[in-house]
């Protein structure tokens, strides 16, 4: 970093100065980069997929993740990597032998399985594969000879944007109600905060059971997902409700307020413009680190088969396969999405951990 | 200037309820203020004369305060029988105000810039250039390159510099009064004086009237044409402010007056205010 602030004492807005702290730690900033690459490729996830989440083959059931050689057909040695034909072999134990001579090699844009692009755009192009009858499995296949990295691609559409909806219908909800309930105070706060607190009593992942099996079997995986994010947005407003409200509360004796209602400032736009900003530092945290519940609690009910159904994927849909023991044993590559979700909640939680220390030093100093 | 009366507070009552207590913070207090005069408020803490400034514009948090009776005819309407968005329309336009510590009356996390341009948007919404406006009202309070200083936070200005900005604020609607709640109080005495040579100064060009309330009798015989002493929530005494300074009437007026230390006087102990005396 170059030492500039030391010259230019009044350009550093608090902005800057909150993003050269955040700079200055490392696993923090990876953890960025990390998570703006995956929600960068979520929205691409057919075209960087080599195959369609769906399209299945049971001659290839527990495919191995097939390895990249560089050899040409001869044997010979090449820069460009290539795969080779494999063929059942045993189909009691799930054994693959390559065979010999039958070199495909990678195709960059080849044309492959339709989609739609972003969903508008009709696309037959992928962003690498092998020529036909040739199959590239870079994490292996599942039970139904579908290949696990393209579904895990895909299913990250899901698995990455349950976590952002829901905090888009929570803050704005809990950052509302909380800062009624903190500034009016009297029985507007208490009713408030007694709702919240029997929402809060609701253990989530039963109330989720219970509706769930109330509902039509025959939902679709779009109007699963909705349930899904509305139920545990449902349930998570209390809790930062609670926390909101209480910043309020000792907001809203702060002379400002006072200064704000005596130039003419009607309640409600005193909570929004006056009040609840100074929340926001606390809120960009708390955000940040409530995504990983979201992405763990839809693994979960997937998981549980509640959840995304098949033959669409997301992350916990695709470890519901994983249940078996002799899966787990003999074909350790369907255990790649539990790597992925574990993955995404560090770099969250990280993250968040970052720009806490970056929003709010003083939390840092009394640690 | 015209004798006009603007305020005419008539027999007016507050008290604040907790648990089914009642404590009188006024109690049954008249006064009136024409257009363009400074009335000084002068009162111990607790004596009622924040709560009565407050009081003008229903600013006071109900409950726990309530308005027990009385008037207070502003421009010869009562404000407490106004409805919450008339209120509104006068706060901050009609009568404005501004507060003890202006490094907290200002919001943290806004530059001074926006927080001029929401009183404009909020009372002057014919206003289109903000800027220029904000500019000029910066220029007004006498804050030196207010071009400059538009994108400052509060934190990044001097408490005299703060408060000038509060004025700016109170001032964007030329309004009739200004409340200067202790306005000086949380400032230096070189600060203290150049504030109030501004309001002063700001007193005669905008023709405004100034309800100051404070605790220092120091402060107000440059500024204040009147002078009501408020002791236990009511007024003990109301009048000019030279006679009121040369000639207090009443004991609790002498006692404050007695307790303003002077220069060069040999004391050993500064005065205090005997209340057994008073009572």
């Amino acid at each position: 970093m170059k030492n500039e602030s030391s010259v230019q004492t009044r350009e550093v807005s608090p902005g800057r100065l909150a993003w050269g702290r955040f700079v200055s730690n490392r696993v923090a900033v990876v953890c960025l980069g990390f998570l703006v690459f995956l929600y960068v490729c979520a929205p691409l996830a057919p075209f960087i997929a080599p195959y369609g989440a769906t399209v299945n083959n049971l001659e290839q059931s527990f495919h191995p993740p097939t390895p990249l050689h560089f050899a040409d057909a001869r044997g010979g040695f090449s820069l460009w990597p290539s795969v080779k034909g494999t063929t059942l072999t045993d189909r009691a134990n799930t054994k693959y032998e390559t065979v010999p001579g039958t070199v495909y090699p990678l195709k960059l844009f080849p044309r492959g399985d339709p989609y739609r692009l972003l969903g508008l755009i009709p696309c037959n192009r992928h962003l690498f594969g092998v020529e036909a009858p040739g199959r590239i499995f870079l994490l292996g296949s599942d039970q139904f000879g579908r290949d696990v990295f393209s579904r895990l691609v895909i299913g990250s559409q899901v698995s990455l944007t349950i976590g952002l909806v829901g905090i888009l219908i929570v803050f704005p909800m809990a950052l509302l109600v909380g800062g009624i309930a903190g500034y009016h105070s009297g029985w507007v706060d208490t009713g408030i905060m007694r709702v919240s607190e029997i929402i809060m009593s609701i253990p989530g992942l039963y109330l989720i059971l219970s509706l769930r099996s109330s509902f039509p079997t025959s939902l679709s995986s779009t109007q699963v997902f909705l349930m899904i994010t509305v139920i545990f947005s449902f349930i998570g407003w209390a809790g930062l409700c609670r926390v909101i409200r209480g910043m309020v509360l000792a907001e809203r004796e702060k002379p400002y307020v006072l200064a704000a209602r005596g130039l003419g400032q009607g309640h409600f736009r005193t909570i929004l413009r006056h009040i609840l900003p100074s929340t926001f530092g606390y809120c960009i945290v708390a955000a940040t680190m409530s995504i990983p519940g979201y992405i763990l609690g839809e693994a979960a009910l997937s998981f549980l088969g509640l959840g995304i159904q098949d033959p669409d994927t997301s992350w916990g849909l695709m470890l519901a396969q994983a249940q078996s023991h002799r899966v787990l044993v003999s074909f350790w590559w369907i255990l790649s999405p539990g790597f992925a979700i574990f993955a995404v909640v560090l770099a969250f939680n990280f993250l968040g951990d970052g720009l806490r220390d970056a929003l709010d030093p003083k939390m840092k100093d009394n640690r | 200037m015209s004798e006009e009366t603007i305020l005419d507070v008539r027999n007016l009552r507050v008290s604040f309820w907790d648990r089914g207590v009642e404590v009188r913070a006024v109690d049954d207090i008249s006064f009136t203020m024409k257009r363009g005069e400074t009335l000084a408020v002068v009162g111990e803490s607790g004596s009622g004369k924040s709560v009565t400034a407050m009081a003008l514009t229903r600013l006071l948090p109900e409950p726990p305060a309530r308005y027990q009776g009385g008037q207070i005819l502003f421009r010869g309407r009562d404000t407490l029988s106004m409805a919450p968005a008339e209120l509104r329309a006068i706060r901050g336009a009609r009568i404005s105000y501004i507060f003890q510590e202006p490094a907290s009356s200002l919001n943290p996390v806004f530059k001074i810039r926006s927080q001029i341009a929401e009183v404009l948007r909020l009372h002057r919404p014919e206003i289109r250039d903000h800027r220029t406006e904000i500019i000029r009202l910066l220029d007004l309070v006498g804050i030196k390159d207010p071009a400059l200083r538009l994108d400052d936070y509060p934190h990044q200005l001097s408490g005299g510099m703060q408060q000038r900005v509060m004025i700016a604020m109170a001032l964007a609607c030329q309004p009739d009064i200004l409340v200067a709640d202790e306005p000086t109080t949380a400032l230096d005495v070189t600060i203290q004086a150049q504030i109030l040579a501004l309001l002063r100064d700001l007193k005669s060009r905008m023709g405004m009237g100034i309800l100051l309330i404070t605790h220092n009798f120091s402060i107000i015989s440059g500024i204040a044409e009147k002078v009501a002493v408020m002791y236990r929530g009511k007024i003990v005494e109301f009048g000019p402010a030279a006679e009121v300074i040369r000639h207090p009437q009443h004991p609790y007026t002498k006692a404050l007056i007695a307790c303003i230390p002077k220069m060069g006087a040999r004391q050993r102990r500064l005065q205090t205010i005997d209340h057994e005396a008073i009572a």
